[in-house]
């Protein structure tokens, strides 16, 4: 374990991943905070190839995930009165909530369209569908690129040490995200904005924020008003839950990201993975799954990621060879980490690699 | 002292590219778009990254680590996470050299 590693995690707390009075003050302290992280020397030509725009890709994409869950919809409303509306339900939620994980996060990048207002709109639509407040997000993920892991920095840790076991399960399946946002969304819509989302957003950004919340109050007082009018649950069912019973598709994604793996660490070779996926994972995640190219290189989009691992690959740890090989490390990890918080994924550099097979 | 200084030759910007460029202690960023050039300080203002490793589209200069946007001509912060406009120098070509005019 490096020094500054076994310092942040001597007798983790919970409260040591709080931006206010956690650890983040120590982690500054140890020169961990706004940091150079490593990065492979790739050609200043190959970068603005990978780094280029278009809009062709996502536009496919989009039209066909609206598709899909205007398909799924529509299985949901016939199966209506039938047990077939359980699995059509979940299917419709799955499609609604699932993907726009990743829309959300490649547009929060301005990456997936070459065309600003694309990104802005469906930034807007996807961070409704999955939950998150659109600038709050946006702040937190950027901080989430600059201190990734950084305990007491990056909000965005979702296997938080000392592993809480039910409270990851309730996490995955949605019940921890989507009800903590909406009670800050009421609050937000009173013009309250908590002293650790002040700590992430400019000023001047905060009416920005609060009007957000009060359009998506204004979004769930029409669903509301339906239920109420249709004496059913149905409106709630389309709009509004699915950010609930539809989560776990992307918590199934985004746990392959970082969990298990070393926090306070300035290296994305060492606390992201690269799963290869097939090919319909890699249409619901956008690429995701190439997670230690996109940290390396957040500028490039989804469609380029492929490529961009390939420039990397040979300065990068083995990748996962499948979504299954991933979870095969990741779930005895975690039942190791709840037994013992200081353990950790470790993984070989490619000098590490070279040394050891020399090695007589 | 406020001066024009020698960057380099034209021909070692791409068009629609930038460059890295320091003099004294400063770090500035130099682009070439359509065959005009402009000077901006070298780092973004959400969190001082080099602005040198991004992507130039028009006249907009995109940070390589959070989508910071700013206008090269003149400086103007065109959305979140970049918030505080980016200060703009001069820049002239002559016989092929760009010159920026720095403080």
């Amino acid at each position: 374990m490096s020094p500054i590693r076994a310092e942040l995690t001597v007798d983790r707390k919970r409260r040591d991943y709080r931006l206010i009075g956690g650890a983040g003050e120590r982690a500054k302290s140890l020169g961990l905070v706004g940091a150079n992280w490593y990065k492979p020397a790739v050609p200043r030509s190959v970068m603005k190839e990978l780094m280029g725009r278009r809009d062709a890709d996502a536009i496919r994409d989009t039209i066909l995930w609206y598709a899909l869950i205007l398909g799924a919809g529509a299985l949901a409303v016939l199966s209506l009165g039938t047990p077939w509306a359980i699995p059509a339900f979940l299917l419709y939620g799955t499609l609604y909530a699932g993907p726009a994980d990743s829309r959300w996060h490649e547009t929060g990048h301005g990456t997936a369209f070459k065309t600003r207002w694309m990104n802005d709109l469906l930034y807007q639509v996807a961070s409704f569908q999955v939950m998150r407040r659109p600038t709050v997000w946006r702040w937190s993920h950027a901080r989430h690129h600059t201190d990734t892991l950084v305990t007491g920095r990056d909000l965005e840790v979702q296997a938080q040490l000392p592993i809480n076991p039910m409270g990851l399960f309730a996490d995955f399946i949605g019940l921890k995200l989507a009800p903590t946002e909406l009670v800050k969304v009421l609050l937000n819509t009173t013009g309250h904005l908590s002293d650790e989302e002040k700590s992430i957003i400019p000023e001047m950004e905060w009416p920005r924020a609060i009007n957000q919340s009060r359009a998506w109050v204004a979004v769930y007082a029409l669903v509301v008003g339906a239920c109420l009018y249709l004496s059913s649950w149905i409106p709630l069912l389309f709009i509004g839950l699915p950010s609930v019973y539809g989560a776990w598709l992307y918590n199934f994604f985004g746990l392959t990201q970082h969990a298990c793996l070393p926090e306070n660490v300035l290296d994305h070779r060492l606390n992201c993975r690269t799963v290869m996926m097939n090919p319909a994972f890699r249409f619901l995640y956008w690429n995701m799954n190439y997670h230690v190219e996109h940290h390396m290189f957040p500028m490039v989009p989804y469609h380029a990621l492929p490529r961009l691992y390939e420039a990397v690959k040979d300065d990068c740890p083995p990748v996962y060879t499948s979504t299954w090989a991933a979870y095969r490390e990741i779930i005895p990890a975690l039942a190791r980490q709840w037994r013992d918080p200081s353990y950790y994924v470790r993984r070989a550099l490619p000098a590490q690699r070279r040394a050891r097979a020399a090695a007589p | 002292m406020t001066g024009w200084v020698r960057v380099g030759p034209l021909a070692d910007i791409d068009d629609e590219d930038v460059i890295r460029f320091d003099h004294g202690d400063r770090t500035y960023a130099v682009y070439r778009v359509a065959g005009k050039v402009y000077a901006t300080d070298g780092l973004c203002t959400h969190e001082q990254v080099h602005l040198c490793d991004g992507l130039v589209m028009d006249c907009v200069i995109e940070c390589p680590m959070h989508n910071g946007r700013f206008d090269i001509r003149d400086g103007r912060a065109l959305g979140a996470p970049a918030c505080v406009n980016l200060k703009t120098y001069p820049a002239k070509i002559e016989d092929d050299i760009v010159f920026i005019l720095v403080e």
